[in-house]
């Protein structure tokens, strides 16, 4: 099977974009991804879009966006793994180059939340477990989803809202030195500790904003790589992807995701990695709970310590695992389908040493992954990245 | 939302679903008598709830409807307080997960206490509820 590498990446500013269309904050990542990798549309034999859509008024974003970015006769699909459905882009994109069927793929996220009122957002992401029997009758909503397991998680291990909170104000941290980051303000501990409930336990600082956003990669096969005398490829060394039930209910506990357990195992032994040779990661953290579930998933700390690692500053520059330096879901912004690939762009610039000193990772081995999360674990990726 | 220029579709989409439960309507009936029942596959025993009409498990569907207790342990919970559209005129509500007896576990509101009260691994009871005339589902409330 080929070697697969990013060639070239693009980025739109996230936040509130009512002032451009789907297609339009699209380009603003297409457009830069070609030309980093010094490409034109018309070179791209197939492109994969990440977007859970129903947000906007387009049914069919990926034709849309295809069309206006020059890529129309390109192969295409749409990936929906809800918030993973950028990494379900990228990984479809992933398996064209890496079977043969191209040389070439793009995948892009792109996401537009804000054209619609909060309470229709959060209707929209409660009916996201299994609409029957937890929407229907019992109101879900996304934030309940991880409330549960914070409360979980917190009985069980001790972790506290302090503990919470602090992952919040680590990101904030970050996310106010990212250009691109929604979120550009740093907070305390007390700032989350005061704002106002969500879902118990969980405050409107524990939580990521509603975005909108896109962003793009572009792979290529080794072939492709040499051909083009690509100085600086980032080499995915594996994806690795799981599932869980869509009820709730029947999961076996609240104080992880299983979907992340399977998908890390899977990526460390394809990518023949353990989690102390990562440099430097992004995970999941649309809540701040789920950053420190991440921790505990990913084995960077054992099971019931992840509170102890952001307690401790071993998630932040100088410690033993740096994570979400561009300020995560919870400071950069998390427009759904977006996030998969935008965790990519960030890692690739990571890994390239191209971001500001002052939240640039200390490289190693060259070593980064990413994790991206599909609904409260329904759907799990987990990437590594090697340059 | 801002207040950048944009033009305001003509076309409104309202969407009502229609969720088939022809293959559940026992469990629907029942609920109706203020009971609440679960589905248990003949060939290989698993127990499913919410109930099924198929078992993904060994993937016959031939199910048996086996009545719960109700009697169970909380697991986990949380106060809904920022609701979604279409629960807004609701007061915010507790949604808990418990186990019961017979192993499964079940998501569903748990009325009657306040949120400081409630404690992991306390009984409650999972009781059927009359949401309208014509309508039926079920809570947690204190054993």
């Amino acid at each position: 099977m080929n070697k697969v590498a990013i060639i070239g990446k693009g980025h739109s500013r996230f936040g509130d974009r009512s002032e451009v269309n789907l297609a339009e904050l699209s380009f603003e990542a297409v457009h830069p991804a070609l030309e980093s990798s010094g490409l034109t549309s018309k070179d791209v034999p197939y492109m994969t879009l990440g977007s859970m859509g129903v947000w906007s008024e387009e049914p069919l974003p990926a034709v849309v966006i295809a069309e206006y970015c020059g890529l129309t006769g390109a192969g295409l699909v749409r990936c929906e793994a809800a918030c993973a459905s950028g990494t379900a882009a990228v990984f479809n994109a992933y398996s064209v180059v890496r079977s043969g069927q191209a040389d070439l793929a793009l995948a892009v996220g792109a996401e537009k939340m804000k054209q619609i009122d909060t309470a229709t957002v959060m209707e929209m992401i409660g009916r996201a477990g299994y609409y029957m029997w937890e929407f229907e009758n019992f109101g879900m909503t996304f934030p309940a989803y991880y409330a549960l397991h914070a409360v979980a998680h917190m009985e069980k291990f001790g972790t506290t809202e302090e503990d919470l909170a602090k992952v919040a104000v680590k990101n904030h941290r970050y996310g106010a030195m990212n250009p691109v980051a929604h979120l550009r303000h740093e907070i305390t501990v007390e700032k989350v500790l005061q704002s106002c409930v969500i879902a118990s336990p969980l405050k409107l600082y524990d939580c990521c904003p509603i975005s909108d956003g896109s962003a793009a990669v572009v792979l290529a096969s080794e072939k492709k790589v040499k051909e083009l005398n690509i100085e600086d490829p980032v080499w995915i060394e594996s994806m690795g992807f799981a599932s869980d039930t869509a009820n709730i209910s029947k999961r076996e506990n609240y104080v992880g995701l299983d979907a992340s357990v399977k998908a890390s195992k899977m990526a460390y032994s394809e990518a023949k990695i353990s989690p102390a040779d990562v440099d430097v990661a992004n995970v999941h953290d649309c809540f701040t709970i789920a950053e420190i579930m991440a921790y505990e998933d990913l084995g960077f700390c054992e099971k019931g310590k992840g509170a102890n690692m952001i307690r401790d500053g071993e998630t932040e520059i100088g410690g033993k695992i740096p994570v979400n330096l561009d300020g995560g879901l919870k400071a950069k912004g998390h427009p759904i389908g977006t996030t998969g690939v935008s965790m990519l762009v960030e890692l690739t610039k990571q890994l390239r040493e191209e971001v500001k000193p002052s939240r640039q990772a200390p490289m190693k081995n060259y070593v980064a992954l990413a994790h991206n999360t599909g609904g409260t674990g329904h759907y799990g990726f987990v990437t590594v990245l090697r340059r | 939302m801002s207040e950048a220029p944009s033009l305001k579709s003509n076309r409104p989409l309202t969407i009502t679903y229609n969720l088939p439960i022809s293959k559940t309507t026992k469990f629907w009936k029942e609920l109706k008598e203020g009971k609440v029942f679960a589905t248990k596959c003949k060939n290989c025993g698993k127990l499913y709830f919410p109930p099924v009409a198929d078992c993904g498990n060994c993937g016959s569907s031939e199910v048996e409807w086996i009545q719960l207790s109700g009697e169970g342990k909380l697991v986990t919970f949380t106060e809904v307080i920022v609701k979604p559209a279409s629960f807004s005129k609701e007061p915010s509500y507790i949604v808990a997960v418990a186990e019961l007896v017979e192993g499964v576990k079940v998501l569903a509101w748990l009325t009657g206490i306040e949120k400081e009260k409630i404690t992991i691994g306390m009984k409650v009871k999972l009781e059927a509820k009359v949401v309208s005339d014509k309508k039926f589902a079920y809570e947690f409330v204190l054993a």
